[in-house]
């Protein structure tokens, strides 16, 4: 936009109302740019239910996790303000500390917010209406937190309790503003407040019950993260609250990221003696972790897969980089964004009423899409010759096929994650944990490759053949309560046999008693060793000795463990096998790991790198085309600066640097190579190059020196 | 900071006074620069310590006075030493009848500016001593108990913590959460209550214990009266706040900690020898200078750039690991968790500064975790 004025500035252009554009819906920012625009509706609104369950799923979840240390934190907040109404000697006598509690919550800070939402939402519904939370980016001094603080408390009450006052809340908040901030004036208010409550302000969202108990509820402050508050900020404004506690029930609750001793760093002994701390710990984030997986990822409900590339990706997001559960959901959100836009197909990957109906509607491409995809290729070409060019030229015969393989693919689903978890039951516990710890880590060795070939596997296996027969027996207990979950056919028939074996083994304990031990009636080779001096000799008969006993008869017990541990095998290598052996499984996972990637851990400088090197790849300018990694002489000067540094040394000489790229440029102008002023440096070619090698600069490639004159050193080494 | 308006002044009682505050004297003579009638000294400075009953005989005195009062805390070492020689001429400026009283645990010395100003009337308030604590704090008998019994409390009490603490407040407070403590044996019927030595024998290893945790605020108040009626195995297993001190990190934020360890505790011209791995011969005795080693960890961490962080981090990580934007955002996590500190200024870009702020025993901590062994990388223990 053009403006009157001589001088080069920012200008500040307030759209005209007119020409406000119209706000794309989110549909149709999905249907823009996506792959089969026909069937792009239904994508969407199967993405966005998905979606929409995962959301509710986390959320419920998150609840449950933060139900047992929000429950202790509000008994903490209502035992503190029991205990202030006291008036028996010994609170009387009592330093009048403002109850604190240190709320424990680890080092990823991003899903702190979801916790703090929803115990304010907790506080505020049984506690005390009266909470306010604090961020310390917004409490750079005293003066703005005593406002915040203020604000929060005064505002949120007039928004929350006089509903038919709609008017004064615009200008109410104006009026604290302007008003002196002093915790005098929360003091008034409060004592104001309370006296009204007891005869009941209409709309109050408290229960009678809690009332009565609390004729003064506490006034609740949230400081978010407390590491990064300025501690002289955060000792004054202890200080003055420490004043006015006798008159105003102050309740702290500090965000703590890293360990409580933060506080003893932060507060000196005369301010931390005017708090009553209590700590409290909530669920480490790999604990988190572990339940999102075991209910969002390892559930046949929710159709919507990631390969195993994907999962390790998320996972090492979350394990190397910030351990935050609110970041893998982003993830998962992204993924299946992503699937539902780019896959056509993903128009199945639904309920299995709806997907078998969906693959009735298929349109033409579609299905030569799926005659396309590598799974279905490997499934046809298992078949008979004529059932071959069936699949490949009748459209209706491949419906129904496709109909039926669905079908399996949901079987499929249904069966492998009991028998993941019990193949993890068995595993989790064994000394060294040949298959991970924690289910998420065989679940990617079974993703990758069919698990029971894996080394891993078979030292497992080996390990539960040595188990001892309690522990046998409790984890094949496990396995059972596993199994009475699933519903499927074939999960029903294996828990029978399971159960069988279970009354088998009970009953050997009784049997074990009854048969007599056979085993004396083996000669013993050690007998006879000791007459035998010959090494070789002596070699022999332990090699015969160890056979023996390998041959030597099994007790009962062994023999059933055995058998269960075969059992357990055969379900392994028959519902175990990675989703790739599935045909159609593209349709349901998601295996694009380079986009995720690129979009959840953002290579900056190497953007940079490609963007110099290549500078065809952003601009897509065909005159910018090259091969070979060569940079053509119409890219931008930056791009010719950088390609040609790129062959300097440590030190680069800028006159040099300058013949160079001038040369370069002159080529690009097509000047004839034989003239006189082929090559030659004119003022806008200084111009020009001088502006390149400063974005270099800038961009951190280069430094000046002082080493030598008229050089300027490389940062950078290796990269092209 | 009080500013005093006589002109609301009705009457003046001086009587009552005299018997609510311990110190008398020292109220007395506070009154006498006080004249509710003619003008008054137009400030006075009192200092003491902490609970040597400044506030207590300010407000007593408000209220007998009847005065109209204000009062704002603030840091007077921090403000503008024109706003306290502004406050300190207040009566002058405003030309009313005002006097401005300055409260502190500081003395004036530490406040007067450099370019002089109206010196304000100094009153200190010495600290009490152990007989005046003795005395006040008798004067809070638990109403079921005799005078005599919770004086010799006191005294017990006293002979504990006087060596530690001397304010009144925080002494008041372990008297009442250690009261019933001291009480249980004559509630049993063990003891009578004349019986001083053995209520001593009995409440004096828990006088102690109190010393380490509750007077530290190693465990709250509250926790401290549940734990009194807890078994002492289960009272055992309450831990303090800095017992825990364990901190989950994501795995390479523990790398770029150790990295970031490394580079403030080691010379830099010692990292060729630690991180390369043909790094030549480097003569010994160049290398360990004399006055250099061991004293690294007591001079306390240096600081470093940016690019020295990164360069021992990829040195000392075992993958390859590419420089995404996740690995920088984790650099600036480390430093609001205030295991990093930036040294340059926030705006600095270029080139930024940091020094790393955690222990040695949290960063072995740490490097044991993902089995580094970071004692060998160490400048001042090789």
């Amino acid at each position: 936009m053009a403006t009157s004025s001589v001088s080069k500035g920012c200008f500040v252009f307030k759209p005209s109302a007119k020409k406000k554009k119209k706000t794309l819906s989110l549909e149709s920012y999905f249907v823009q740019g996506c792959e089969d625009a026909e069937s792009s509706e239904i994508r969407f609104r199967l993405c966005q239910e998905l979606w929409d369950e995962i959301k509710t799923d986390t959320e419920v979840l998150q609840d449950e996790l933060n139900r047992t240390i929000l429950d202790s934190l509000l008994d903490f907040t209502r035992k503190c303000s029991s205990t202030r109404q006291n008036s028996d000697w010994t609170s009387q006598m009592r330093a009048s500390e403002i109850p604190t509690a240190a709320l424990m919550l680890g080092v990823n800070v991003p899903d702190h917010d979801m916790t703090f939402q929803s115990l304010s939402d907790m506080l505020k519904q049984s506690v005390s209406p009266h909470v306010a939370s604090v961020q310390a980016k917004e409490c750079g001094a005293l003066k703005h937190l005593m406002k915040k603080v203020l604000e929060r408390l005064m505002d949120t009450v007039v928004v929350v309790d006089d509903e038919d006052e709609e008017e004064n809340v615009e200008t109410s908040p104006r009026v604290h503003r302007s008003m002196h901030c002093s915790l005098g004036i929360l003091c008034d208010w409060y004592t104001a407040r309370t006296k009204k409550s007891p005869t009941g302000t209409p709309g109050k969202k408290r229960s009678s019950q809690v009332r009565d108990e609390q004729q003064q509820p506490p006034v609740v402050i949230i400081f978010k993260d407390l590491e990064a508050f300025n501690p002289r900020v955060l000792q004054d404004f202890i200080l003055i609250c420490s004043q006015y506690i006798d008159r105003l029930p102050l309740t702290f609750i500090f965000g703590i990221a890293t360990s409580p001793s933060t506080i003893q760093h932060m507060l000196p002994h005369s301010v931390s003696s005017l708090l009553c701390i209590e700590l409290f710990q909530s669920l480490s984030c790999t604990q988190h972790l572990a339940t999102v997986i075991d209910k969002l990822i390892l559930a046949s409900r929710i159709h919507f897969k990631l390969n195993g590339k994907v999962m390790q990706v998320l996972i090492g997001v979350f394990l190397y980089h910030d351990f935050s559960v609110r970041n893998f959901i982003k993830g998962l959100q992204l993924a299946l964004l992503e699937h539902f836009h780019s896959q056509p197909l993903s128009v199945l990957c639904c309920k299995k009423k709806q997907a078998l109906f969906n693959v009735t509607q298929l349109s033409k491409p579609n299905l030569d899409r799926i005659r396309q995809l590598p799974s279905f290729k490997r499934y046809v070409e298992k078949q008979e010759a004529q059932e071959q060019v069936n699949l490949m030229t009748d459209d209706s015969h491949l419906k129904e096929v496709c109909q039926q393989l669905i079908k399996d693919l949901h079987k499929y689903h249904k069966n492998y994650y009991p028998i993941l978890r019990c193949l993890h039951t068995l595993t989790s516990s064994l000394p060294r944990y040949p298959l991970g710890k924690q289910i998420r880590e065989l679940y990617l060795i079974c993703l990758a490759k069919n698990v029971w070939e894996n080394e891993d596997y078979q030292s497992a296996m080996k390990l539960v053949k040595m188990l001892a027969k309690g522990e046998m027996v409790s984890l094949l207990q496990k396995c059972v309560e596993i199994l009475q979950l699933s519903k499927s056919k074939k999960m029903k028939n294996a828990l029978v046999q399971l159960e069988e074996l279970l009354a088998k083994f009970k009953q050997l304990d009784t049997a074990t008693e009854m048969t007599p031990t056979v085993e004396a009636s083996i000669p013993s080779p050690i007998k006879n060793l000791q007459k035998k001096t010959d090494l070789f000799q002596l070699q022999k008969t332990l090699l015969e000795m160890n056979e023996s006993r390998r041959a030597k008869r099994l007790s009962p017990f062994e023999n059933l463990r055995n058998e269960a541990l075969e059992f357990i095998d055969n379900l392994v290598k028959s519902h175990l096998s990675p989703p790739e052996s599935q045909p159609l499984y593209e349709v349901c996972y998601y295996s694009s790991s380079a986009t995720v990637r690129r979009h959840l851990n953002a290579t900056p400088r190497t953007s940079i790198q490609a963007a110099l090197s290549n500078p065809y790849y952003y601009l897509q300018n065909d005159s910018l085309k090259s091969e070979d990694g060569t940079v053509s002489n119409t890219a931008p000067d930056i791009c010719i600066a950088y390609k040609l540094h790129l062959e300097c040394g440590r030190l680069i000489n800028l006159y040099d640097w300058l013949e160079a790229y001038s040369t370069v440029v002159s080529a690009a102008e097509g000047n004839d190579q034989d003239s006189e002023n082929f090559g030659k440096v004119d003022e806008v070619k200084h111009a020009r190059f001088i502006r390149a090698v400063s974005a270099l600069e800038f961009l951190g490639f280069i430094k000046s020196t002082k080493q030598k004159t008229d050089h300027v050193a490389r940062l950078t080494w290796g990269g092209c | 900071m009080f500013l005093l308006d006589y002109k609301k002044l009705n009457e003046y009682r001086s009587e009552a006074l005299d018997s609510l505050v311990p110190v008398i004297d020292v109220c007395l003579g506070l009154k006498s620069y006080i004249y509710p009638h003619q003008y008054s000294y137009p400030s006075i400075f009192i200092y003491g310590h902490r609970a040597s009953g400044k506030s207590h005989v300010m407000h007593v005195l408000m209220k007998e006075l009847e005065v109209r009062e204000i009062s704002t805390p603030f840091h007077c070492l921090d403000t503008d030493a024109s706003l306290l020689s502004a406050l300190l001429r207040l009566q002058e400026l405003v030309e009313d009848n005002v006097t401005v009283i300055l409260l502190s645990e500081i003395a004036w010395d530490k406040f007067r500016p450099n370019t002089g100003c109206f010196e304000p009337l100094l009153l200190h308030f010495p600290d009490y001593s152990k007989s005046e604590l003795q005395q006040i704090l008798s004067q809070n008998v638990h109403p079921s108990y005799s005078a005599g019994f919770y004086s010799a409390y006191i005294n017990i009490l006293l002979g504990v913590f006087y060596s530690v603490c001397r304010d009144l407040r925080e002494l008041r407070h372990l008297a009442a959460l250690n009261f019933s403590k001291f009480c249980e044996p004559l509630a049993e019927g063990k003891v009578k209550e004349t019986d001083t030595h053995k209520l001593w024998k009995h409440i004096e290893p828990h006088l102690k214990k109190a010393m380490q945790t509750v007077y530290l605020r190693e465990v709250s108040s509250l926790q401290w009266e549940q734990m009194q009626q807890m078994e002492e195995e289960e009272a055992g297993a309450l831990r303090g706040l800095s017992a825990h001190t364990h901190v989950e990190l994501p795995y390479y934020s523990k790398f770029l900690l150790i990295a970031a360890y490394l580079a403030s505790y080691n010379p830099a011209r010692t990292d060729k020898r630690f991180f390369l791995k043909h790094h030549g011969k480097i003569r010994k005795t160049n290398f360990l200078k004399k006055n250099e080693k061991t004293s690294n960890h007591l001079l306390g961490p240096k600081p470093f750039p940016l690019d020295r962080l990164l360069a021992i981090f990829y040195s000392v990580v075992d993958s390859r690991v590419a420089p995404t934007a996740s690995i920088f955002s984790q650099i600036s996590s480390l430093v609001t968790l205030q295991l990093l500190a930036q040294v340059s200024h926030d705006d600095q870009l270029d080139a930024p500064k940091y020094k790393c702020a955690v222990s040695l025993d949290f960063i072995c901590a740490i490097a044991r975790t993902v089995n580094f062994d970071i004692v060998k990388y160490l400048y001042d223990f090789l």
